[in-house]
């Protein structure tokens, strides 16, 4: 059973939402992710979904792409990034990793060289935005070979046709893109999101996360109400962005929101959800 | 000489009918998008194969290619140009002296009627230059269409005039900051405004790159250009040129010209890309000179990157050509041997810029300036039988405080 599946079997029967922070690898710096991790897990995460960061991340708002310049300033690069799952995973064997990322660094690495690293690191799983399951191949099967989870997006322009052919490639959970656009915008509507899960699940039983546009311990409590994870990625950036005139507050500052939420989607698991 | 009528059905198994269903030329193009934009992508798709295939709706691209564009663009026998370099025959196919000033319309006028038939009443555009800015707000404005441009924050500036006609027409111009605030992070720009507005929004892209039906249909509409010419020269010369060459950034103009010769084994076609200060130095915009295959912007190309796959900022003398891509079409067609991909440096292409403007009194873009610089090569080895057509893909009138500068005329306002 994969680290994914474990969790997700785990929280079901706790009638908990899983929690699924993301960060961009090396934002500001690769040594302040490395400390960033572990804490992530203490203040609740479940599944630490990893942002691999690249020079054109087209379906990112401003808050990721800022946090992606910043990671290559640094000299972040997707070896980096296996490096830095490499240290997390040495104190770390129970807390899913999935990386994020765009398909070109991986297609330069090579895909076999890539599913290859990626395991030996720990990795459990990888979303490529950019990289749909028509043009998956060579990619899909090096790392269905390995283990690895390839995890897709749904969004709500994906017919229900389309989403059974999605959830039969992919693996650990379908992500769910609460709305029509990039990451960080403002229009998160439970309403239509709780409507796309039913149809999400008449196609398929993987558990399914959504996110984009979660911004606080509000709309994750709401989406922990009708979701199997909840995903937040530019909300988090943004405490990073806060604390970066003193980056050694960044591990702190992040894991207090990162405790917030945790508490949002636990409350909404006592409140007895419809999940 | 063969009957202009049949030029354009030319068998199915040939080059020159590519792609295939899913969008792909040999290895490359495809539809990497983020998957909010399938359901669009495929909605396009559709709609392109619907009306491309209705006698109603070409009808109406030919009608507004004649009318609003004035075309055919005529073909010219640049003489004096050709005795002063010596050797072939230089012809010059006039895109210049289109309406807006460059073959970009051709493409832009197409998309447009999609999009209204489609009942899309906003358009989005990225622009490098500028010239598909303003082809874009002037279909916007000839058909009624709200318009948004984005354009990158170092172009904004280095292309003044073009902003100024953006925002005459109506247009929205978008000054990007993203990135390296050039034509890609533009194309990024727009891609996420798209993915943001989908419903009631069309997204032209300006160059045969981006995901599947993108690079099919720029070129479908751009082909006009090679189809002309090619009538052109064989009712006036009585055959096929030897070569054809054209600058390539994206590459909208070269393959628009290259396509109706695809079929014609004897005809050479040269794509010239921007070496910038040189392509040893690094400082170029030449992806199939010295770049490696990869995906970027919706298609499967050969990019400019690193080695960890991040894509390398692009330097070229003209900003049209400042793209660390291009389109799919002409990655298959190097690979096939096809086409040759070479590149003139930024100051050949001043050169050649200076050189038609004083000995033809025709002042070139300085994005086909760069054909016009390998094309004065190509000649000075031939004779005086053989023709060369370049396409002349733009007029130069946006460049010229550019140039002004470099040659340090100074006090230009812009």
């Amino acid at each position: 059973m994969s680290r994914l599946e474990a969790r997700f079997r785990a929280l079901r029967e706790e009638g908990r939402a899983a929690l699924v922070p993301f960060v961009a690898a090396g934002d500001p710096a690769p040594e302040i992710t490395r400390r960033l991790l572990p804490r992530l897990v203490d203040a609740g995460a479940d599944v630490i979904e990893l942002g691999v960061p690249f020079s054109d991340p087209m379906a990112d708002g401003p808050v990721i792409q800022r946090a992606g310049e910043r990671a290559l300033a640094a000299g972040m690069s997707l070896s980096g990034v296996l490096d830095i799952v490499r240290g997390f995973r040495e104190n770390d064997a129970g807390t899913a990793v999935v990386l994020m990322g765009y398909l070109n660094p991986i297609a330069a690495m090579g895909p076999a060289r890539f599913a290859d690293e990626a395991a030996a690191a720990g990795v459990d799983g990888v979303i490529v935005v950019d990289m749909p399951p028509e043009e998956g191949e060579p990619l899909l099967a090096a790392l269905r070979e390995r283990g690895i989870d390839p995890v897709f997006l749904l969004s709500p322009t994906t017919s229900t046709e389309r989403m059974r052919r999605i959830a039969s490639e992919g693996a650990g959970f379908l992500y769910y893109v609460s709305l029509k656009g990039i990451t960080g915008a403002g229009h998160l509507d439970t309403g239509a999101v709780a409507e796309a899960l039913a149809r999400v699940r008449t196609v398929s039983d993987l558990p399914v996360g959504v996110g984009f546009g979660i911004a606080d311990a509000d709309s994750a409590r709401r989406i922990a109400a009708v979701a199997d994870a909840v995903v937040v990625g530019s909300a988090i950036v943004r405490r990073v962005e806060e604390a970066l005139d003193d980056p050694e507050r960044i591990p702190g500052h992040v894991a207090a929101f990162v405790a917030e939420l945790r508490g949002a989607v636990d409350a909404a698991a006592a409140e007895g959800s419809g999940r | 000489m063969s009957e202009p009528s049949s030029l354009s059905n030319r068998p199915s198994a040939l080059i020159g009918s590519w792609p295939d269903a899913a969008g792909r030329f040999g290895p490359f193009g495809g539809r990497f998008v983020a998957e909010t934009l399938m359901g669009p992508i495929e909605e396009l798709a559709a709609a392109y194969e619907r009306f491309s295939a209705d006698p109603a709706f070409h009808a109406e691209f030919r009608a507004e290619l004649r009318d609003f564009v004035g075309r055919p663009s005529p073909l010219y026998h640049a003489r004096r140009l050709s005795e002063t370099v010596g050797g072939a025959q230089l012809w010059l196919k006039r895109e210049d002296l289109n309406h807006t000033g460059a073959h970009k319309v051709n493409n832009t006028v197409g998309q447009a009627l999609l999009a209204t038939r489609m009942g899309k009443t906003r358009i989005i555009a990225e622009t490098g230059a500028g010239q598909h800015g303003v082809a874009a707000a002037t279909v916007a404005a000839r058909l009624g269409l709200e318009c948004v441009v984005y354009m990158g924050e170092e172009d904004v500036h280095r292309q003044a005039p073009n902003v100024y006609r953006m925002r005459l027409l109506g247009a929205e111009v978008r000054s990007v900051t993203s990135g390296t605030r050039t034509l890609k992070d533009a194309l990024n720009e727009a891609m996420r405004d798209w993915v943001t507005n989908i419903d009631d929004t069309y997204y032209i892209i300006g160059t045969v790159a981006g995901p599947h039906p993108y690079p099919q249909m720029v070129r479908d509409f751009n082909s006009v250009i090679g189809r002309e010419a090619r009538e052109q020269i064989l009712d006036r010369a009585g055959r096929l040129p030897d070569a054809v060459v054209a600058c390539v950034g994206g590459g909208s103009n070269a393959i628009g010209m290259f396509h109706a010769f695809l079929d014609d084994p004897e005809v050479e076609l040269y794509g010239v890309e921007a070496a910038g200060d040189g392509l040893e130095t690094g400082r170029h915009a030449a992806p199939l000179s010295a770049g490696r295959p990869g995906v970027l912007h919706g298609n499967r190309t050969y990019l400019m990157q690193d080695g960890d796959g991040q894509i390398e900022g692009t330097h070229s003398v003209s900003a049209g050509l400042d793209y660390p891509g291009v389109g799919p079409e002409h990655a298959w067609l190097k690979d096939l041997g096809r086409a040759v991909y070479t590149s003139a440096t930024d100051a050949e292409t001043l050169a050649a810029f200076e050189r038609l403007t004083r000995i033809e009194g025709i002042i070139p873009a300085l994005e086909p300036s760069h054909a016009l610089a390998h094309a004065e090569k190509l000649a000075r080895e031939r004779s005086s039988s053989d023709i060369v057509i370049v396409n002349l893909s733009g007029r130069g009138d946006k460049d010229i405080p550019t140039v002004a500068a470099l040659q340090g005329i100074g006090d230009l306002p812009g």
